[in-house]
């Protein structure tokens, strides 16, 4: 199976690869998959407290190249936008842009779980509900 | 120069090897003749090349060239061994004895035969990957008519301990057949030395044609018999019926008589090559060789690099450097090797595994590109992985709840 060329210029210049210091309030933090399921993703977030914007966005995944790019595109996306925007980011979004073919699919679900569980870690750690959302069916 | 891409998948399928495509050449257009047009010089021909071939192939395992019957390669093999004693000794009994880390095409053959009435019993291997002989022997009744053991394992290389199993199949008068698809060729093997009853094996992994393979089926001591699984013109002394594939097998014969003459220095080669990979591969922190280390083929070595998962490491070189992974994401499956999982290894360290298959024309350069190539990506996926870094902040994984979805 050949990569679309945006999956490998992703996994050969991952964008935003690294760790943010979990302790801080204004960070949360993400950790989706399982080693046994061969993909582990950890998404983060610093969030600008005045202005609830996500200033910044790392990540490190254990996976192969499409979960590596799907983690990778979501830090760029997240980057700018509010925490409720980024709410939104649907995974089919990800299948899109990274021409991921249907057996990928849940490396972008696994992304847009990443994103949605590192929004409910800052929710949480600033006093806020974390938000419900529909049990990911893939994977 | 290196030249791209490197092949280091042998265990898959190996190029015919030049010779053994000038010797097949002539029988696709001059030499065409039907092997069984027993009427007229192009039928003569035929036979003759196919007699020939017939000899070579049966004296690379020591057979009698009467006993090989020339199949389309091993999954047909395995399914006539299986299927042909199965139904051949139904009177005898219905009880087939083989091992959980078999080739498919023996797995699910022998699914397949418990769906028609037969019981089969699975053997687990020990985590060396090898199957324990005590447990072999419990494992025969009455009814058993068949033990089916690999010779040696395609994902791992491992050998099993063929001459052990079949001194057990005697005592017990029961059958021996191995699939050794990996290992005719690439050791010595030799049916009676070794006391295998069925063996089958395959061209495309000695160098020779795709599409041709053989079963050898014993003749005296006992005398075997399988049943047809083909109706047809009753070729291959009526246990296999079909037009011979004259080129393909003056190929494969062609292919056992390089082998005979060349495995020894090439083993040598080969195994030297191989090592020299092994322990480059495995002086990277937490990588693990997968299988026995001693009782292994030559050519091959499986190692799993831990926190690392291996199509993302495949993806790192694979345009340069063919080679396969027991991980789950190069199959549509989503599951890891059933193989290295059967050894007792973790599925993320099944997802982490490489396997490297050298062949006749590895050359030293390859392997140095490769333990480079390796090294390098598996530096950089592991400074990319969560799992790297909880590990080398001393988190014990184990103890995380991971999202099992």
């Amino acid at each position: 199976m050949a990569y679309s060329e945006k999956v490998i210029d992703h996994y050969q210049n991952p964008k935003n690869v690294g760790t943010l210091d979990k302790s801080k309030a204004t960070v949360g933090t993400g950790l989706v998959g399982a080693p046994e399921c061969g993909d582990v993703m950890r998404l983060q977030i610093e969030v600008d407290e005045a202005t609830g914007v996500i200033k910044d966005a790392k990540f490190k995944t254990f996976g192969c190249g499409s979960a590596i790019a799907s983690s990778s595109l979501a830090t760029e996306w997240l980057k700018g936008k509010s925490i409720d925007e980024a709410v939104t980011i649907d995974n089919m979004t990800i299948v899109e842009e990274l021409n991921l073919p249907p057996v990928k699919i849940h490396c972008s679900v696994l992304a847009e779980d990443a994103i949605k569980a590192a929004i409910n870690d800052y929710r949480q750690k600033n006093g806020m509900e974390a938000l419900k959302f529909e049990e990911s069916i893939v994977h | 120069m290196l030249d791209f891409p490197i092949y280091l998948d042998h265990n898959a399928t190996t190029p015919c090897d030049p010779r053994v495509v000038e010797a097949m050449i002539p029988y696709f257009t001059n030499n065409f003749g039907n092997a069984a047009s027993r009427n007229h010089p192009f039928g003569w021909k035929a036979e003759e090349a196919v007699d020939y071939a017939r000899e070579q192939v049966a004296k690379l395992i020591g057979a009698d060239p009467k006993e090989i019957i020339f199949t389309s390669g091993a999954t047909e093999g395995d399914n006539l061994a299986l299927k042909g004693v199965f139904e051949m000794y139904a009177s005898k009994g219905n009880h087939i004895i083989t091992c959980n880390i078999e080739h498919k095409a023996v797995l699910d053959t022998c699914k397949h035969i418990e769906k028609e009435g037969g019981e089969v019993t699975y053997l687990k291997v020990k985590d060396n990957g090898l199957i324990d002989l005590a447990e072999l022997e419990a494992a025969i009744k009455p009814t058993t008519i068949l033990i089916a053991i690999m010779y040696a394992n395609n994902e791992i290389g491992t050998i099993m301990p063929i001459k052990e199993i079949s001194a057990i199949a005697k005592k017990h008068g029961v059958l021996l057949f191995s699939d050794a698809v990996q290992a005719v060729g690439k050791i010595p093997v030799d049916v009676n030395k070794d006391g295998i009853d069925l063996m089958a094996f395959t061209a495309h992994k000695m160098y020779g044609p795709k599409g041709v393979g053989a079963l050898y089926v014993r003749r005296k001591n006992p005398r075997v018999k399988v049943t047809a699984q083909l109706d047809g013109g009753g070729h291959e002394r009526g246990m296999r019926s079909g037009t011979l594939n004259v080129p393909g097998i003056v190929g494969f014969g062609k292919a056992c008589e390089i082998c005979i003459n060349e495995m020894e220095e090439e083993t040598a080669r080969v195994s030297k090559l191989r090592d020299k990979l092994q322990t480059e591969l495995l002086k990277i922190e937490e990588s693990y060789l997968n299988g026995d280390k001693e009782h292994k083929l030559p050519h091959v070595t499986n190692i799993s690099f831990k926190h690392v998962e291996g199509e993302g490491l495949l993806m790192g070189f694979n345009k340069n450097i063919a080679l396969s992974s027991g991980s789950a994401c190069t199959s549509a499956s989503l599951e890891p090797s059933y193989v290295l999982k059967a050894l007792g290894l973790g599925d993320d360290l099944a997802h982490s595994s490489l396997r490297f298959g050298l062949g006749r024309f590895t050359t030293e350069e390859q392997i140095d590109y490769t333990i480079e190539q390796v090294t390098k990506t598996v530096n950089k996926l592991r400074e990319m992985s969560p799992l790297w870094e909880m590990f080398k902040e001393g988190i014990d994984l184990d103890t995380i709840e991971w999202a099992h979805h």
